[in-house]
């Protein structure tokens, strides 16, 4: 029985790295979602099958009613709130890592440093799940919360859990963990906090990863090897996504921890004496349909206005009937999460070939006649390359402004999600399109139309 | 298991998954974060394991809302992931 169960294991371990292996290209990726859900029913079964459960029934009823919310959840959400969606099935996985650890203690388990490393990190990984789906979804302020005595609260917090650690690892009592867990989920509640909504994709990364390392920490109390690997494998993975959305921004990881961003916006004032000009739909579509090359540039504001099906009429149709070459620039921050702003296209039902990704188009801007800008600012702000004042210094950004013709889809000349002055719209050759994105994109369509 | 086949096993992962995550290309960014977020949901054989040792009803019911919060976690990230992927459609590959 032993050595089914271990070569059951052995096989899903396999076949959950080759499914994360299979997202190298799209082609391969569904077959790769497949061979994931393969190992894993693989997995579940062995184990359902060769360990000594107290109510099988029960387990398989507890397992089924589990898949069926899953199931309903992940059918009824709409795509452009997959980050919160995320953050919660996060937040269940720490969870989970969290009942594990406390059942194990409550059962006397003599592995009191490795539930106490998984409970630490799924609890975090809970409770900080929990504020940034809070966040996402608008339930409470997307902004940086700060209050007074603050970060030495976190810090006083932070120095507790690791004496209570201590403590329990060397004199194992109950009540202490107890006490160990509910300070931890305070800690991972106020750590995520004062994190500003532009941060999102960062902390989602982090705490996609901190699941996996949970389990990671589980693994090493229960002695079990296929969870330290698909563990280990899952927190590299969000420890990677942050790292590359960090960099997005040019910014540290303690910058975010520390909603240090939103912080220093107020830093840069609008010079009044500046002026945008201002231009119509009708205009935009006779400039666009007359260009040889058109980048379109989204940010989340397209897809916050459910302008992404209109964006692909208007692209379609340039290229169809004007034979304009369209292609879309993205850069690695313009969703809520990594990657979001290729899945909300793709679901428009944009080709992925048109797609690319900011390091293989950036060169592109300076041969295209237009870049039509649609629910994004900061993205495209060029002070991030020349004005060291600016709090955007050094991040990089798409050169959106050496494209001859700019259109600016935007609602009024406010700052973008950081909250930071753009002189792009000031540029001689900057369009500004006043209105609602998918209103100004509809009637630019209706144009090309006839 | 010795603690430290396990650790050597944990190192090796790492880099394993470190080499396979960097191979994923930057436009299926989500899909690898609901992929991964569904097979972290492999806790639940730790879930399944702590059910075998019970000694009393707050650890058993601890051990099964674990396995039911996992069997969200695992369905869930699988569905949604299946459904991103199934959008992403290219006119040269026919």
């Amino acid at each position: 029985m032993s050595a089914l169960i271990n070569t059951s294991y052995l096989l899903a371990c396999f076949l959950m790295i080759v499914s994360i292996r299979s997202l190298a290209a799209p082609h391969t990726a569904r077959r790769g979602n497949i061979l994931g859900m393969a190992g894993m029913a693989l997995a579940v079964a062995a184990a359902v099958m060769a360990l000594r459960l107290p109510n099988y029934p029960l387990v398989v009823l507890i397992i089924i009613l589990g898949a069926a919310v899953g199931t309903y959840s992940a059918l009824k959400v709409k795509i452009t709130a997959l980050p919160q969606m995320i953050a919660a099935f996060n937040g269940l996985g720490g969870l989970a890592a969290v009942c594990i650890a406390l059942s194990e203690v409550i059962s006397s388990s003599p592995k009191n440093l490795d539930n106490t490393i998984g409970m630490i990190i799924g609890g975090l990984a809970f409770s900080g799940s929990f504020v940034a789906f809070a966040k996402l979804q608008g339930l409470i302020t997307a902004k940086s919360v700060n209050f007074p005595l603050q970060y030495p609260l976190n810090a006083a917090l932070f120095i507790s859990v690791i004496a209570l650690s201590v403590w329990f690892i060397a004199e194992p009592k109950q009540t202490l963990f107890f006490a160990l867990t509910a300070l931890v989920l305070i800690l991972g509640f106020l750590l995520i906090l004062p994190i500003g909504g532009a941060d999102m994709p960062v902390v989602i990364s982090l705490l996609n990863g901190g699941s996996g390392w949970a389990a990671v920490g589980i693994g090493l109390s229960l002695d079990n090897s296929l969870l330290i690997i698909i563990g280990s494998v899952v927190g590299a993975g969000g420890s990677i996504l942050a790292y590359i959305m960090i960099k997005a921004m040019n910014r540290s990881l303690l910058n975010i921890l520390t909603g240090g961003f939103s912080a220093h916006t107020a830093a840069t004032p609008a010079d009044e004496t500046r002026t945008a000009r201002a231009g119509a739909p009708e205009d935009a579509a006779f400039i666009m349909e007359n260009a040889a090359k058109i980048i379109i540039v989204p940010g989340f504001g397209m897809a916050a206005a459910q302008a992404q099906h209109a964006v692909k009429t208007m692209a379609a149709l340039l290229r169809d009937k004007y034979r304009v070459e369209v292609k879309f620039a993205i850069h690695p921050v313009a969703g809520r999460m990594p990657g979001h702003m290729n899945v909300l296209l793709a679901e428009a039902g944009i080709d992925y070939a048109d797609i690319y990704e900011m390091a293989d188009i950036n060169n592109e801007f300076a041969s295209a006649d237009v870049a039509y800008v649609i629910g994004a600012n900061d993205i495209t702000n060029p002070s991030a390359k020349n004005d060291t004042s600016s709090p955007l210094y050094g991040m990089p950004v798409l050169d959106v402004a050496k494209a001859k013709t700019v259109f600016f889809v935007k609602r009024s000349l406010g700052g973008g999600y950081s909250g930071v002055d753009n002189p792009l719209f000031y540029a001689p050759n900057t369009i500004m399109l006043y209105g609602d994105a998918r209103d100004i994109t509809e009637k630019i369509v209706k144009v090309l139309e006839n | 298991m010795d603690i430290w086949i396990l650790l050597t096993i944990l190192m090796l992962s790492c880099f394993v998954g470190y080499f396979v995550i960097w191979g994923v290309t930057p436009a299926l960014h989500s899909p690898l974060m609901s992929v991964s977020n569904a097979i972290s949901g492999i806790i639940i054989i730790g879930a399944l394991i702590s059910l075998e040792t019970n000694s009393s009803a707050a650890d058993l019911f601890l051990s099964y809302l674990a396995c039911f919060l996992a069997a969200v976690n695992i369905v869930g990230g699988f569905v949604v992931s299946q459904r991103m992927l199934a959008m992403f459609k290219s006119r040269e590959k026919k």
